[in-house]
């Protein structure tokens, strides 16, 4: 089994299919989805989506990092970074098919 | 911002379209990325980010209340990686 990439022109097709729009206006929605949560956590604020997940905005302090390669010491700035939890429906889903198919190409983290 | 408020905003930036059909489109979206998690497949949304799935050996390991040792099985977990413009944004703005 290999692994296939999903991208916005699979979501657009199934949009299609689901909702009588066109194409065009499908692909377009999708988009403006994407936009929306971008927007909202753009502001800070945190995106919850119900048994899919939520994603939130955290604030990392100044640190000391250093280059692998060279052994050099770097500052590391204070930024913002984003943060997705998965929802225990979509955990628990993917473990119910993936228990069985435990496909090779998956990485262990 | 909610999965009910973003549809609402939605159906008020596309007065053209029934709210049903709104709700309808964001289902179908997060089901579609679901789904290909659930596969083991990959989505990538470029420019937004990238959801993969991850796989956690099996491991013994310990209920931190008694110090039982415990067998946890391999488990998979979904992962997302921000995207490149959205991660340049949130330290823009």
């Amino acid at each position: 089994m290999t692994q296939e990439t999903v991208t916005r022109a699979q979501l657009s097709e199934a949009v299609y299919q689901e909702v009588g729009l066109s194409r065009n206006e499908s692909s377009d929605l999708v988009e403006t989805v994407l936009n929306e949560i971008s927007d909202a956590l753009a502001r800070g604020e945190m995106v919850k989506i119900s048994s899919f997940g939520s994603f939130s905005v955290r604030q990392k302090g100044q640190r000391i990092g250093r280059n692998p390669k060279t052994g050099e010491e770097v500052p590391i700035m204070p930024r913002r970074v984003l943060v997705f939890r998965a929802s225990h429906v979509l955990k628990s889903r993917i473990n119910q098919t993936l228990a069985e198919l435990d496909p090779p190409h998956i990485e262990v983290a | 911002m909610t999965k009910s408020e973003l549809i609402l905003r939605l159906s008020e930036q596309n007065p053209h379209l029934y709210q049903r059909d709104i709700e309808k489109i964001v289902t179908t979206i997060f089901d579609e990325i679901s789904e290909a998690l659930a596969r083991g497949d990959r989505v990538e949304l470029r420019g937004f980010g990238a959801f993969s799935v991850k796989k956690r050996d099996a491991r013994v390991g310990r209920n931190p209340r008694t110090g039982a040792s415990v067998h946890v099985t391999q488990k998979f977990i979904p992962f997302f990686k921000t995207g490149k413009q959205l991660r340049e944004r949130l330290n823009t703005e």
